[in-house]
């Protein structure tokens, strides 16, 4: 029963995962990722993390996926040009993302193969305070430090969507601003 | 099969019939209130006072032409309808009915899922509501459907947070997720709505948010978008957005007495210690709390008008969450001092 419904999740997220890079239409693509985001929920219950697994759900695929399609459908909802690419530059970062995370990933099965792994799933993880307290305590600054890097991507993000002054776009944007009351203001 | 096993099927199938019974009976509610507050008599022809209305409702979904727009997403189109009913008809599993009781020696929780994670996982099932609708208006390809997709997804995420923080509060103090805890602690103290009584507002309105029901029902708005995103829907389909509607105001009201109305409790009485019967009670109690609840949200339907989009914007965020995390802070430093 549990390795039934390991196969059928995992396989999920894997197949689900694969859609989300290699669609076309960006709103089906962000669907599929609902569902990987949903499957490793499932995954964390079994592997005896109910609030893991749960947070994961309530989180991600109840509150950030939706954020996601809202603005994929606010702005976009063509069917994404096949681009040449990017340049040099971003194939030589994805190319050593790439290599890291099989480094990773590689690193973890050999370790969990040779029985040396990190340590699976103590049982008082499993309860609210224990786990409180591993990620207030002993992890706080990895958690500060996600916190600040989620920060610096927001700066980011509106950095990059800030159109420069002066463009066209910009004046059909103050255009727009200025006769309309609520709606051009969320389009920005 | 183990005791636990068993009482988990009764409970199981006890929260369905009640639950699948309230939905017609809240449709003769709303058409009924309604007319009642606009003063006309509303449908009174089947039945006394009308009651078998909703039986010709469901007649009539059941033989109507379905239609899928020739230029739709057909398997999203069809996937929606479905997708509706799962959250409103999951979610319940957390909620208690009555007291714990005994059964041959074995403890028995009265809920269906006693599980340790609780209200995050009643909030976790809700979460995944919005997708039907999102889902929903954007396989209709129809740009009223779709507008009212966007709306329903930036509308959720708004709301979702002033509710999850007000059901942080009432948690603080009980030290669980469990709501049978959150029963019996207000059941040693006083109902939560007293000392919470701003967390209790804040969640009362981001749940009519969440239900899409007036005056927040701007991803349905008929006078704008047709019908939103289920325009394009007909005959059953039609109807399973319906029933997820009232289906989950009923949990959500279920939930919001749970918190802050005391849930089964009934003031002056020992449920606890009257067994079987002390569920049947508690059962009923929690029964009509939710019915009054749920003829609130009935009563604000038929007299508030809809929020401008703008509106519900400002209210969710400058609003609601600055109350929520007042409320919280007021929690959590009378809990520090020992008050609650």
């Amino acid at each position: 029963m549990e390795l039934a419904i390991f196969l059928i999740f995992s396989a999920l997220a894997v197949v689900s995962a694969l859609v989300v890079v290699t669609h076309r239409d960006p709103v089906k693509s962000t669907l599929s990722l609902v569902v990987t985001l949903f499957s490793t929920g499932v995954l964390f219950l079994l592997l005896g993390a109910p609030f893991v697994g749960v947070l994961q759900v309530l989180v991600y695929t109840g509150a950030i996926v939706v954020l996601f399609l809202f603005v994929v459908m606010l702005l976009n909802l063509q069917r994404e040009a096949r681009s040449e690419g990017g340049g040099r530059l971003q194939r030589v970062f994805a190319i050593a993302g790439a290599l890291a995370f099989l480094a990773t990933s590689g690193v973890a099965i050999w370790r969990s193969a040779a029985g040396t792994a990190v340590g699976a799933l103590q049982q008082d993880f499993v309860s609210l305070t224990a786990f409180a307290t591993e990620l207030f305590d002993r992890f706080l600054l990895p958690f500060e430090i996600i916190g600040l890097l989620l920060l610096v991507a927001v700066i980011a993000a509106y950095v990059l969507a800030r159109r420069p002054e002066g463009s066209v776009a910009a004046a059909i944007d103050e255009h727009h601003a200025g006769s309309g009351a609520g709606g051009s203001e969320v389009t920005r | 099969m183990s005791v636990q096993t068993i009482a988990m099927l009764v409970k199981l199938g006890a929260f369905l019939i009640v639950l699948l019974t309230i939905i017609p009976v809240m449709v003769w509610v709303e058409r009924r209130g309604g007319a009642m507050m606009q003063d006309r008599p509303g449908p009174n022809r089947l039945g006394p006072f009308g009651l078998l209305q909703p039986l010709a409702d469901a007649g009539k979904f059941i033989f109507k032409e379905d239609i899928t727009p020739s230029e739709s997403d057909r398997l999203l189109y069809l996937l929606a309808p479905v997708l509706a009913l799962i959250p409103a008809f999951s979610t319940f599993v957390v909620i208690p009915l009555g007291p714990t009781i005994e059964i041959a020696g074995v403890q028995v929780p009265m809920m269906v899922a006693p599980a340790e994670t609780g209200v995050l996982l009643f909030l976790a099932l809700a979460s995944l509501g919005v997708y039907s609708l999102v889902i929903a208006g954007y396989a209709s390809n129809n740009k009223y459907s779709l507008l009212g997709s966007i709306r329903a997804s930036a509308q959720m995420i708004s709301y979702e947070l002033a509710l999850t923080l007000s059901v942080v509060a009432v948690l603080l103090p009980v030290g669980s997720f469990r709501l049978d805890r959150v029963v019996e602690y207000q059941i040693d103290g006083v109902w939560n709505i007293i000392p919470q009584i701003i967390g209790f507002v804040v969640f009362l309105i981001a749940a009519f948010a969440e239900t899409n029901r007036l005056p927040f029902d701007l991803p349905e708005a008929e006078s704008e978008l047709v019908a939103g995103y289920h325009t394009e829907y007909s005959a059953m389909r039609f109807a399973c957005f319906f029933m997820a509607e009232y289906a989950a105001m009923t949990v959500l009201s279920a939930l919001a007495v749970t918190l802050y109305l005391g849930g089964w409790h009934l003031p002056g009485v020992d449920l606890a210690s009257m067994g079987i019967l002390g569920v049947v009670i508690g059962a009923a109690v929690l029964l009509a709390k939710v019915g009054a609840f749920l003829f609130f949200f009935v009563w604000v339907r038929w007299s508030f008008p809809r929020f401008r989009y703008d509106q519900l914007m400002a209210i969710g965020w400058k609003g609601l969450l600055p109350l929520a995390i007042i409320n919280l802070i007021w929690v959590a430093a009378a809990s520090l001092a020992g008050w609650l």
